[in-house]
């Protein structure tokens, strides 16, 4: 990658019109394609930067660890940050654990044939599959067929499958990088496939794992649509400084959608409120994303091999 | 060798352990609380919000879980009984409360009128406009009716921009179906191309933001960045302000009361919940976020 | 060497290789039980005599509550989301390749990390926040900056399609730009073509395939998008004239009147029905992009 990079154009002696043209061009090409760029730059900060001024004078530890009260025109946001919190991590018990499996399946199980290539691509679509549509199986096969009702459960699932696939390409991807003589060394002493994975193949490709985790986690926390039929509701009142308020049966409020039914339902309320709503769901979001891409550079750096 | 026992067990309870453990953090927890699923119309959610709210300072074991919605989903909660309490902004229709009985083995849900709630129509607080009529408003909202300006109306816009937008409620939503009722026509349709925005407070947002809109939303919708509009039965006649007492005495036409239906099967709780709701405390609350309490509990003054 | 084992890690063993196996298929398992699950609720109604699939499709009537004429037409839907998509595809192409193009091919070491890792942000943005950036930021600008009426259409729900599907674009195009072998540039280069020649002669045709892919998969990101096209379209039911009007899309209907449709009734199943098309629009596109990739690997 670094090849053409070096790659310069003529130097400056003996420069004619015509290289100087060339030159223009060439400055010109990248002004072009720089500025494009910036288009796409600025926004982020330009966004974050407005979201965060209109409603950081709300933010305090207070408005996140207090019930919202006045017909959610004040207090906090507790229990929809806690109820997030826990579509989060119940989705990651469900999404992970299947997600690396399959990963494993597809990276050393799985022969170049028709069929694993129909796997592979039943991933891809699955990642491609609307969220709206995962909203509407949710609600066909977890509340209404498997008969969870509108609970923590089914929306952690219908959120589990729609995230899977994060998990699947990065740890694919980390399962990948460990370099086969890792294996055949490992085979070469008699250790079985499985041992192999287990001992040699997952430990060297843990933070690959990690970041696709990280990265699922982010997706998760910030999706409505697939919750809003399938588990989340518009107020709740739970206890406060409670991690275990929800259980995984009950319906609970989460950011997401927190920050939907303010912005179309809630009348007369602050106008900074939901710009804090929105900031503390983005500063999660990004905070998280931003963790997972150290995470990643800290190790491509580290990697021995 | 015997690792690849003790792996695969530890993975199988990873696996289970996630779900399992919180399963029994979360049913332990119910020992002590009574929880109310209170679920149905969009009208009434703020309302309903405000009252769980308050009412767990009356009884602090028990905590209703509010859900909007509409009232569709709250019917649809009543007649699947996956709700203690359903709120309506309309009357249950027959066929729902013979679907809802046969459901009880027929006993039949009890109905609680808890107040009333005032269509107000919204407009730009640059619009000039001062009164309109049903039939007015008919003919910009329905299928086919004639009045697309503000010049139709005779009203000359300051902005220059003649064309109403119309801002609506989505299809299905119990407002959409009585302004049907009320103002459209039962048998009509609404013109198509209206812009249906998903809750009470978007319509009111969209009419502050755009001078040349028109919508309508519950009074306790109001906010200072738009303007209320009086209305009158026919062109021509005095228009009426949307007030406790207009509503109430009937003589503003676009209002409509409003009720909550507990089936047989719910708990105990979820009928003293409404005795406080249609007592005087719940009743101010009515009154605090602009609705329109019960006659017996309406401010004398006015 | 197996002797030396006991029978139970042997069966552990199996155990294991079986559950992977499960997993590794359940991506499969999983798309046909969305499509099952869809179409379950949905089905029932295709073959109803007040449905008529060609109606669905073709009429621009929508009009699923009506008390004297249901009417089912998802044109206007469909309209909807074909043009808020194609006009995120007329912004987010060039400036998604664009940026694609300036990764890969102007920057270098440092300027570069950053770059990708503010694309890698821009794509973590939740679709809500996005919505909310539309309904309070990007409508009163519309507003006044094209002096319309209403801010919430087609141009709004569009840009923010753009940059939603703007980072899909990036990162997939540059890895088709990447697999470009440095010798066709070096060849160029020596050929004495100056950078612009060399991307537009050299680099495009080369990596079209993947380049193609990328617009492919911002296309389904577009085509699904949900939160944030509920709230900046204007959600009218309307066959759109200009940017300036407002729209509704097919996500849109489902997640605005799924909540109020009561289980079992027609309009609730015409939601899925819509759900069907969804997911086989964006099965298309997926599966399309997915074999212009493979395309490019088996060359």
């Amino acid at each position: 990658m670094t090849m053409h990079a070096q790659i310069q154009p003529a130097p400056q002696f003996g420069e004619t019109p015509f290289t100087r043209k060339k030159r223009r061009n060439e400055m010109i090409a990248q002004g072009i394609f720089a500025v494009m760029v910036a288009c796409i730059v600025i926004p982020l900060f330009l966004i974050v930067g407005y979201l965060i001024k209109e409603g950081v004078s709300l933010i305090s530890w207070e408005f996140l660890t207090t019930n919202p009260t006045g017909g959610m025109r004040k207090g906090g946001i507790w229990s929809a940050l806690l109820g997030t919190f826990w579509l989060v991590g119940t989705s990651l018990c469900i999404s992970a654990p299947i997600g690396v499996l399959a990963a494993v399946y597809l990276n050393e199980y799985a022969k170049d044939n028709w069929f694993n290539r129909v796997v592979n691509l039943a991933v891809v679509n699955l990642a491609g599959v609307p969220s709206i549509v995962h909203a509407l199986f949710g609600l066909g096969a977890f509340v209404l067929f498997a008969g969870m009702g509108r609970s923590i459960i089914a929306a952690s699932l219908t959120l589990a499958i729609m995230t899977m696939p994060v998990i699947i390409a990065s740890t694919k991807e980390a399962l990948a990088a460990v370099p086969r003589q890792f294996r055949e060394a490992c085979w070469n002493v008699g250790a079985t496939k499985w041992q192999t994975i287990w001992r040699i193949v997952l430990p060297n490709s843990v933070s690959g794992i990690l970041t696709g985790v990280i990265l699922q986690v982010s997706r998760t926390a910030g999706e409505t649509a697939p919750i809003m039929f399938t588990g989340a509701v518009f107020y709740r009142k739970i206890e406060e400084g409670n991690l275990f308020a929800y259980g995984l049966g009950d319906q609970c409020m989460a950011l997401s959608m927190h920050l939907f039914t303010v912005t179309t339902q809630v009348t007369n309320a602050p106008h900074a409120l939901p710009f804090a709503i929105a900031t503390v769901l983005l500063a999660f979001v990004l905070l998280v994303n931003l963790t997972a891409i150290l995470f990643r550079s800290w190790l491509r750096n580290r990697k021995k091999w | 060798m015997k690792h690849i026992l003790t792996t695969a067990l530890l993975a199988a309870s990873l696996v289970l352990s996630g779900c399992g453990k919180k399963n029994a953090d979360g049913s332990s927890k119910k020992d002590d609380s009574i929880s109310l699923q209170n679920i149905g119309s969009d009208t009434m959610v703020n309302l309903a919000q405000a009252w769980a709210e308050a009412y767990h300072n009356v009884d602090p074991k028990v905590s209703v879980e509010v859900s909007g919605g509409g009232s569709g989903i709250g019917v649809a909660a009543l007649i699947n009984g996956t709700c203690d309490i359903a709120n309506s902004s309309r009357k249950l229709e027959k066929e729902e409360e013979e679907k809802a009985t046969a459901k009880y083995g027929g006993k039949h849900p009890t109905e609680h009128h808890i107040g009333y709630d005032a269509l107000a129509i919204y407009v730009h607080p640059s619009n000039p406009i001062t009164e309109i009529s049903i039939e007015q408003l008919a003919e910009i909202y329905k299928e086919g009716g004639k009045f697309s300006k503000w010049s139709d109306l005779g009203v000359t816009m300051p902005s220059g921009q003649d064309e109403i937008v119309r801002a609506s409620r989505q299809n299905n939503s119990g407002t959409y179906h009585y302004f049907r009722e009320a103002v459209v026509g039962k048998k009509n349709d609404f013109k198509q191309g209206s812009r249906d925005m998903n809750g009470s407070k978007e319509v009111v947002d969209l009419v502050g933001t755009t001078p040349s809109a028109i919508g309508f939303s519950g009074i306790g919708y109001h906010t200072s960045k738009v303007k209320v509009v009086k209305v009158s039965k026919k062109t021509g006649e005095p228009g009426v302000e949307p007030t406790i007492k207009t509503t109430l005495d009937k003589t503003y036409p676009i209002a409509r009361p409003m009720f909550m239906y507990v089936p047989p099967s719910a708990k105990p709780e979820a009928e003293k919940y409404i005795a406080w709701i249609v007592s005087e405390p719940g009743q101010k609350i009515v009154i605090k976020e602009g609705y329109v309490p019960l006659e017996a509990f309406a401010p004398k003054d006015k | 060497m197996t002797s030396s084992r006991s029978a139970l890690s042997i069966y552990g063993e199996k155990a294991i290789e079986w559950l992977i196996r499960i997993c590794g298929v359940s991506a499969i398992i999983f798309v046909f039980a969305i499509f099952f699950f869809v179409f379950r609720e949905g089905a029932p109604f295709l073959t109803d005599e007040k449905f008529s699939l060609w109606k669905f499709l073709t009429s621009t009537e929508w009009y699923p509550t009506s008390m004297s004429n249901i009417r089912y037409g998802t044109f206007a839907l469909i309209a909807g989301t074909l043009s808020v998509t194609g006009v995120a595809m007329l912004i987010a192409v060039p400036f998604g390749l664009g940026a694609a193009i300036f990764v890969s091919e102007f920057c270098t070491g440092k300027l570069r990390e950053f770059l990708k890792v503010i694309i890698e942000l821009l794509a973590a943005i939740p679709s809500i926040v996005w919505g909310f950036i539309g309904l309070t930021v990007m409508n009163p600008v519309i507003q006044t900056v094209f002096n319309v009426q209403v801010g919430l259409n087609v141009l709004n729900a569009a840009i923010l399609l753009a940059l939603m599907s703007i980072p899909v674009m990036v990162s997939i195009g540059e890895d088709a730009l990447k697999a470009v072998p440095d010798s066709y540039r070096e060849a160029a280069i020596a050929l004495g073509a100056t950078r612009w020649q060399l991307i537009w002669r050299a680099l495009l045709p080369a990596a079209k395939n993947g380049l193609l892919a990328a617009v492919l998969l911002g296309v389904g990101r577009a085509v699904g998008e949900t939160m944030a096209v509920l709230m900046a379209t204007g959600h009218a039911v309307n066959v759109p004239h200009s940017i300036f009007d407002s729209v509704r899309t097919l996500t849109a209907t489902i997640a605005a009147e799924l909540g109020e449709a009561s289980e079992g009734s027609p309009h609730y199943r015409v939601l899925f029905l819509i759900g069907i098309l969804l997911f086989t629009i964006t099965f298309i596109v997926n599966l399309v992009a997915d074999f212009v990739v493979k395309g490019i690997k088996n060359k």
